[in-house]
């Protein structure tokens, strides 16, 4: 975590919505590939995203990382088209590209001129059913993500615990493996692994498609039944049932120290509903919930408690993103002041949210809150990709279109009391992980 | 908080800022319309009207920025940008917070090296009001010292961890070797002491020193008329003092080639490497611009990124960009590579270094060229980041038909420009790579 104030005030809305923009039209086509086209037609440019509803959850045991290394390698060739291929069209078509992976969906997407978007559904299809591997590529990938696991976790004492965290929030559940992969299991990851899980997960009757941008839905209707129409869907897709937790008996606590870290901080990380079909209420109450507790330090209960009124803060917030097909996390953080000990952040954090459910929500907090879930419906008609991404998150966690549509409404339908039940639910210490970041030999012991 | 995805590669880390002015520079929709604005108070804008959504995108950038710092004042530029939301005129900074919310707007104010800058999106409805705000934290920030010292202290915690940063280190290290004293030469966060050492004055006076009309530049995008665009000038800007600081002058650049190490305790090196560039308004700089985009472009065709990562695995990424600064310029790259692989990165970062100056092929020089012109319009996605681009244009002089030449420009380079001007850019004798970590395999190569 790096403290940069400017990226905590610029946050001013946070909330997740899935804005209304142009019109938004879906349809299924019959091998199973569900079709979400969003028009913008203010700039002749469309984005093309394929989500797969598939991730680092949905992996065996002791092959973590296979869903990533799958992504990297889905760059690397057809029975028809060579290594890098792709990427050259793309770019030589003045387009951009890339691919993402989460505990729930693996996702790709290029950005185009509009009258590219043909050649792109060509190139995405292809690569859906025809992969091909040659091993020698697989094994310079792997070291590629090898580097990355490096840059990204090893390189970063906050991305050590939090994957530390994850493993101690979640004793069953697969959310406890890190994306990228344990070291030791990325290092033995090997194009059969890789194969076999390309064969059982990418179909179309396991992926979404979405177009957003210059197009019409009976242009990109046209293009999806010509590319996409005559892939064969899979027919071993096993149902996603992860194993789920069992009950917590205790709180968990981690103490992680390194000497890289400067601004050691408390972190700790409640075990909380998920936005789930046709049941979003508790979702949207814990995310009203979390702007309240995190948002804008300056107006925000932990911000107006911890930096503003005991100074015991530097930094504090809350957080939380319901986006998940199991149980996520809810959760807050506090980056002390210089000269108060972890010990007593973590005290005074408690007290803070202690004094939260006793006060409960202040009104004109929630009223100016609300217009603000509000206005979020007009600026994000100006951002067609970041919905496109909402719509695919939803789709790829097993959200309807119905429950997507729904959410702004949920959220603007959130009552205080809404929010108070679901605080009291949601934070009891013994339902989470509470974690320590600090330096070696940092002063742990209570000063007052 | 937590990172919930991985991409398949990131991009630069370091001096991202500058290579995305410049891109954006770079850039535009076919079909934008700029309407240049002069308010009765003669405050300039450029505007592009977009009247299907009810809100303004509003981009703000004032010449200077840290560079302006007095001597001994290091980080006062950027105390005194992170304070202007933090109470201004009647409203301290819990009530400024509350108005801001209250009118569903965002402000926020950054400082650069060579700019400070100001973004602000309101709603139709309300843009008086965002405005009458957005005007009381440029022209009667309060510096109350209750915000004061709780912003200091957030600053200061921010330079401590980036005192643990690999990738910072190494920037700061190769920008104190290449500039000292200059301003260029250090944090424009400022040191833990220096920090500490500043008044309410210092804020004062940097605030007077860098915000002022005769270095300001506007762009403007969304549902506002020219007229009306021209009263909101004066609302905002109209009364802000005329004449600011003087701008230091140019950096001299004292680096020479060879590696630095600086000893760090972590499993895989930071590697920053570079030299002089070429300067915004240099008649070869388009030519610059696409022989970086065949070398050391982000994309997978561009050679360091097959040579380094897709042939040998060395890196998850690495990339080069021109930097070109109001007051210096540079060429850099940036990777990251284990330990015991750095010998062999920086040997084949020197290789392709010497090979570029040699110039490219007539189909790198094609592709190259269709992936600049084709990417043209897809930089627009947003009413903000069109703001953003049309004060950029203005900040590089750019007449406002540059939109409309752009493509053409970069078509009309020629392989025997592009090559002269190769010789120009790549000066492998004069690489300086600085390392942050326990590299290995360097002792032959020094």
């Amino acid at each position: 975590m790096r403290l940069t104030r400017i990226c905590a005030s610029l946050f001013a809305l946070w909330l997740p919505l899935a804005a209304l923009a142009g019109p938004i039209t879906t349809f299924q086509l019959e091998n199973g590939l569900d079709v979400v086209v969003i028009e913008d037609h203010r700039a002749p440019v469309a984005v093309q995203m394929v989500w797969y509803r598939v991730g680092a959850a949905d992996e065996a045991p002791g092959e973590s990382g296979v869903a990533h290394f799958l992504e990297h390698l889905m760059f690397k060739g057809t029975e028809t088209r060579a290594p890098g291929a792709f990427s050259d069209l793309v770019e030589a078509n003045g387009g951009n590209d890339n691919a993402f992976t989460s505990w729930d969906y693996t996702a790709y997407y290029q950005r185009v001129a509009a009258d590219r978007l043909d050649l792109m559904m060509a190139l995405e299809a292809d690569r859906m059913r025809h992969l091909r591997l040659d091993p020698e590529t697989v094994l310079t990938e792997r070291d590629v993500i090898l580097e990355e696991r490096s840059q990204r976790t090893d390189s970063d004492p906050g991305a050590l615990f939090s994957e530390q965290r994850r493993a101690a929030q979640w004793l069953n559940h697969p959310y406890a493996m890190p994306i990228i992969g344990w070291r030791h299991e990325i290092s033995e990851l090997n194009r059969e692994t890789a194969l076999a899980f390309y064969r059982k997960f990418y179909a179309p009757n396991n992926a979404i498609l979405i177009v957003a941008g210059d197009v019409t839905p009976d242009a990109v209707r046209g293009m999806a039944e010509t590319h996409y129409g005559s892939l064969a869907p899979s027919d071993d897709l096993p149902p996603r049932l992860r194993p789920q937790e069992p009950p917590q008996l205790a709180e968990r606590v981690i103490r992680f120290e390194d000497p890289r870290v400067a601004q050691p901080y408390v972190l700790r990380t409640y075990l909380a509903a998920a936005r789930n079909p046709g049941d979003q209420g508790d979702a949207a109450a814990l995310s009203v919930l979390a702007a309240l507790l995190g948002g804008n330090p300056s107006t925000s209960v932990l911000g107006q408690k911890l930096q503003f009124e005991t100074q015991k803060a530097v930094y504090a917030t809350a957080f939380y993103d319901g986006l998940a097909v199991d149980d996520t996390a809810f959760g807050v953080m506090i980056a002390p002041s210089e000269g108060v000990s972890l010990p007593e952040a973590e005290a005074a954090l408690d007290q803070a949210l202690a004094e939260f459910l006793r006060e409960g929500v202040d009104a004109d907090q929630f009223a100016r809150l609300k217009t603000q879930v509000r206005a979020e419906q007009v600026y994000g008609q100006d951002d067609v990709q970041g919905l496109a991404y909402r719509y695919g998150q939803g789709l790829a966690t097993g959200l309807s279109l119905a429950d997507i549509e729904a959410w702004p409404n949920l959220l603007d339908a959130v009552s205080p009391d809404d929010v108070m039940a679901a605080a009291a639910a949601v934070l009891d210490k013994r339902r989470a992980v509470t974690g320590w970041l600090s330096a070696p030999n940092a002063d742990l012991a209570v000063t007052q | 908080m937590s990172a919930a995805v991985i991409r398949r590669f990131g991009l630069c880390l370091m001096g991202a800022v500058l290579a995305m002015a410049f891109a954006t520079a770079q850039s535009a929709r076919a079909e934008v319309q700029i309407t240049p604005v002069t308010s009765a108070k003669g405050v300039t804008a450029w505007l592009v009207q977009e009247h299907s959504i009810p809100f303004v995108a509003l981009d703000i950038r004032f010449q200077g920025g840290a560079n302006l710092d007095l001597p001994g004042k290091r980080g006062a530029v950027n105390l005194m940008a992170a304070l202007l939301e933090e109470g201004a005129a009647d409203l301290d900074a819990r009530a400024f917070s509350q108005a801001r919310e209250a009118l569903a707007a965002s402000i926020g104010f950054r400082a650069g090296d060579d700019t400070l800058s100001v973004s602000a999106q309101f709603l139709t409805e309300n843009r008086d009001q965002a405005a009458d705000l957005l005007h009381k934290a440029l022209s009667a920030p309060r510096f109350d010292v209750d915000a004061v010292e709780r912003v200091r202290a957030q600053v200061i915690a921010g330079i401590k961890a980036d005192a643990q940063d690999p990738n910072t280190l190494a920037a700061r290290a190769f920008g104190a070797a290449a500039f000292g004293d200059h301003p260029y030469g250090s944090s424009r966060d400022g040191t833990v002491d220096s920090v500490q050492a500043l008044t309410r004055a210092d804020l004062v006076v940097a605030h007077r020193n860098t915000v002022a009309r005769d270095r300001v530049h506007v762009g403007v995008v969304g549902d506002i008329t020219p007229e009306a665009l021209g009263v909101l000038l004066d609302q905002i800007l109209g009364d802000l003092p005329e004449i600011g600081a003087p701008l230091p002058p140019r950096a001299v650049y004292g680096l020479t080639g060879g590696i630095t190490v600086v000893p760090y305790d972590t499993p895989q090196s930071v590697l920053v490497f570079g030299h002089q560039g070429l300067r915004r308004d240099d008649p070869d700089f388009f030519a610059a611009y696409l022989l970086n985009e065949v070398v050391g472009g982000g994309r997978f065709g561009a050679r360091l990124m097959q040579e380094v990562r897709v042939k040998r695995g060395l890196t998850y990424g690495i990339s080069t960009y021109l930097s070109p600064m109001d007051l210096a310029d540079l060429y850099m790259g940036h990777v990251a590579s284990q330990n015991a692989k750095v010998g062999q990165v920086v040997e084949v970062v020197r290789q392709e270094w010497a090979k570029a100056a040699a110039g490219i092929t007539p189909e790198e020089l094609e592709t190259a060229k269709t992936f600049l012109t084709g990417a043209y319009p897809l930089r627009f996605d947003g009413n903000a980041n069109i703001a953003a681009i049309l004060v950029g244009l203005q900040m590089e002089n750019l007449p406002v038909d540059y939109v409309a030449t752009r493509n053409a420009r970069i078509d009309a380079l020629t392989l025997a420009d592009v090559n002269r001007v190769a010789a120009r850019l790549f000066r492998p004798d004069q690489l300086r790579f600085v390392i942050v970590g326990q590299p290995e395999g360097l002792d032959a190569l020094k």
